[in-house]
């Protein structure tokens, strides 16, 4: 290939929402059903105008959020890749069917563009509030995916990532924007066809005699087929044996939950996706992710022209939490400095790695407005 | 239907693989509704594979694990959600949910109304039996005034809705309503449902006697049988009575039967008019 030439890469001027677009169509997206919500609408928007275009796809206003995530899953069974955006209020009433696709191992992508809350809240102001939700807001026990984007060529590469785990683990994957980068307007790069990955999930080969729905495998990962491919089985939100059949047998409920949660954490190294900026040497490092991660960057150059050696530790996945990068920075650095626009969501994970080590700096805003950079370098120049 | 279909007909449509016995008090209706399913199915020569149960939650919700088709049994009240995205991306198979009186009018009201002013090619059977039954006998919202249940201990106050008349203002395509009781008019009904274009509802009156009889003085699964011997009216014939003869009377049969093309068929044909126009 060295003499070849390559195609030369697409560019767009794009909103971090339409950017998701682009990845999830990248992705093999070929279903949306949602409910329209600031500040994620955009996502919805340029789907009605793209899926009805391509040809498998299926684009759905549903009457409200719950019934979106319905027909999300449904079309999930059906074999569909399906995703579905929200903001914080939609964000809450998506709680009940995100646990069902726990449940169901049904995979999908759920793009929360964050805003300010409780409730109704700021509905054009940007907020992380959501992120101790995303992993905990569905009742009940369960393993959780939760990504995060903090720019748009990211919001782009991290829907392509959610779609590639949501079909790999067969789980619901969170992407949480926040409304600044969903709604900044930035150049990205659209991928060629070589330079991204995607997974397909997988599906049975046995004679559906033999196949049993959420059977044991190597991988904790049973294959799946889509609804009517001559695989009859049973579906259910209740506590299933291996054939999907309801059961409460202690043995049985054990080992479904045991798989659900093992099927994600032993591969928790691929999982947890995050980038070191001058952490090398860094004796204070910020740990951050969205749009307070490009505050941060800024924040680290200024305070190394100073002569504090500051890296950044940004953070693509929030859960399950990357312990090991984070553990990897506590090593040499004796003080980190957690920014969020929330009253210290992730610096309870950061300090719960922590234990004690170094000080953990948290640097809350819940203002509806960003953390400046100025804020992170006080704070760094301060610890 | 010339053949007559026993019981060994239903067999060959359910899972050998379940373990039975089944949820069902003894006396319920919604065996029978569940018998003419199968029925139906079996008669339009529908392939196992190309048909998808979804159901509720509650005793009408249990309905789908015991049958070899493709089941889903999803949320209380979002039956209806999980069943548009399946039939949107996959137009061909047929899809039926299975849902209770508190799932499709309670907590799955909006959903059934937006289901049938959508038109979606999803064919619904509505198991009324006036109560819920799986969580203990509380009212439902179709429990009819003045009678008693576990959380109208003093009759209850509010009035109860009538499943046919909503579905019908919503705008579905095909609304029926049948009886346990009358099981071979129900066979029909659910055939000429499962040919429908669009959205087919079909409400079947179901006795709970466990749950609604023992608290509204029905001796027994019996005595709700024969209350729905004599309340139940063909349509044409409660068209006829008058005021006093309507009451404590209600109809049964057709009600609207219509044709208008599904929301899938729309959306499929709007799809090939724009590859159409790119080529």
């Amino acid at each position: 290939m060295a003499a070849g030439r390559k195609k030369k890469r697409k560019e767009l001027f794009a909103l971090g929402n339409e950017a998701v677009v682009e990845g999830a169509l990248l992705a093999g997206c070929s279903f949306y059903g949602g409910y329209p919500i600031t500040p994620s609408s955009e996502i919805m928007e340029v789907m009605a105008q793209r899926l009805p275009k391509n040809d498998n796809g299926v684009f759905l206003q549903m009457e409200d959020e719950i019934a979106s995530m319905g027909a999300v899953i449904g079309a999930s069974l059906a074999g569909c890749k399906a995703m579905t955006a929200t903001s914080g209020p939609g964000f809450s009433l998506m709680q009940e069917h995100l646990g069902y696709a726990c449940m169901v191992e049904a995979p999908l992508v759920l793009v929360n563009v964050m805003r300010g809350g409780p409730s109704t809240g700021l509905p054009t102001s940007p907020a992380q509030g959501d992120v101790q939700q995303a992993r905990w807001g569905t009742h009940g026990d369960h393993s959780m995916i939760v990504l995060s984007a903090s720019n748009v060529q990211e919001c782009l590469e991290m829907t392509i990532t959610a779609f590639n785990m949501a079909e790999k683990y067969r789980t619901p994957v969170v992407l949480l924007l926040d409304e600044i980068t969903a709604h900044t307007r930035e150049k990205i790069t659209i991928p060629r066809e070589d330079e991204y990955e995607v997974f397909n999930r997988v599906v049975p080969t046995m004679p559906p005699e033999w196949y049993k729905p959420f059977e044991e495998t190597v991988r904790g990962v049973p294959p799946m087929p889509p609804i009517g491919s001559g695989y009859r089985f049973h579906v259910t939100g209740l506590t299933h044996d291996p054939n999907g059949f309801p059961t409460s047998r202690p043995e049985e409920v054990a080992d479904l939950m045991e798989r659900m949660f093992r099927k994600i954490d032993q591969f928790l190294p691929q999982v947890s996706l995050y980038e070191e900026y001058l952490c090398a040497d860094a004796d204070v490092c910020v740990v951050a992710y969205g749009s307070v991660a490009r505050s941060a960057e800024y924040a680290v150059e200024q305070a190394r022209e100073r002569g504090v050696k500051a890296g950044l530790l940004k953070l693509k996945t929030l859960f399950p939490y990357p312990r090991a990068a984070t553990e990897k920075v506590m090593g040499h650095a004796r003080a980190l400095v957690v920014p969020e626009m929330n009253m210290g969501q992730i610096s309870r994970e950061v300090k719960r790695v922590n234990n004690g080590r170094a000080t953990v700096r948290a640097l809350n805003r819940v203002d509806g407005q960003i953390i400046t950079p100025s804020e992170i370098l006080k704070a760094i120049m301060q610890v | 239907m010339s053949e007559v279909i026993g019981n060994h007909i239903i067999h060959k449509y359910l899972r050998h693989n379940k373990k039975f016995p089944h949820v069902l008090c003894p006396g319920c209706g919604h065996g029978i509704a569940l018998g003419a399913l199968i029925r139906s199915v079996h008669c339009l020569g529908l392939e196992k594979d190309d048909v998808v149960i979804v159901a509720g939650i509650g005793c009408s919700g249990r309905l789908a694990v015991y049958v070899d088709f493709n089941t889903v049994h999803t949320t209380h009240g979002r039956a209806l959600t999980f069943a548009t995205g399946i039939k949107m991306a996959k137009p061909h198979l047929k899809v039926i949910c299975l849902m209770g009186d508190g799932d499709a009018l309670s907590i799955g009201g909006n959903h059934l109304i937006h289901a049938a002013r959508r038109n979606i090619g999803i064919t619904a059977l509505v198991l009324n039996n006036n109560i819920y039954g799986m969580t203990g006998g509380q009212c439902s919202p179709t429990t009819p005034h003045g009678s008693f249940s576990m959380t109208s201990p003093y009759g209850q106050l509010e009035k109860g809705f009538d499943v046919a008349e909503l579905a019908r203002a919503a705008g579905a395509n095909f609304v029926a309503r049948g009886t346990s009781f009358h099981a071979q008019q129900l066979d029909k009904l659910l055939i000429q449902a499962l040919q429908h274009p669009g959205f087919s509802m079909v409400e079947v009156v179901s006795p709970c006697h466990t749950q609604y009889g023992r608290k509204n003085k029905f001796k027994g699964a019996v005595d709700m049988y024969k209350w729905l011997k004599k309340s139940a009216t063909p349509v044409e014939r409660y068209a006829e009575l008058d005021e006093t003869g309507q009451k404590d009377r209600f109809p049964i049969g057709v009600f609207v039967d219509n044709d208008a093309p599904g929301l899938e068929e729309q959306y499929y044909a709007l799809k090939e008019k724009m590859r159409g126009r790119k080529s």
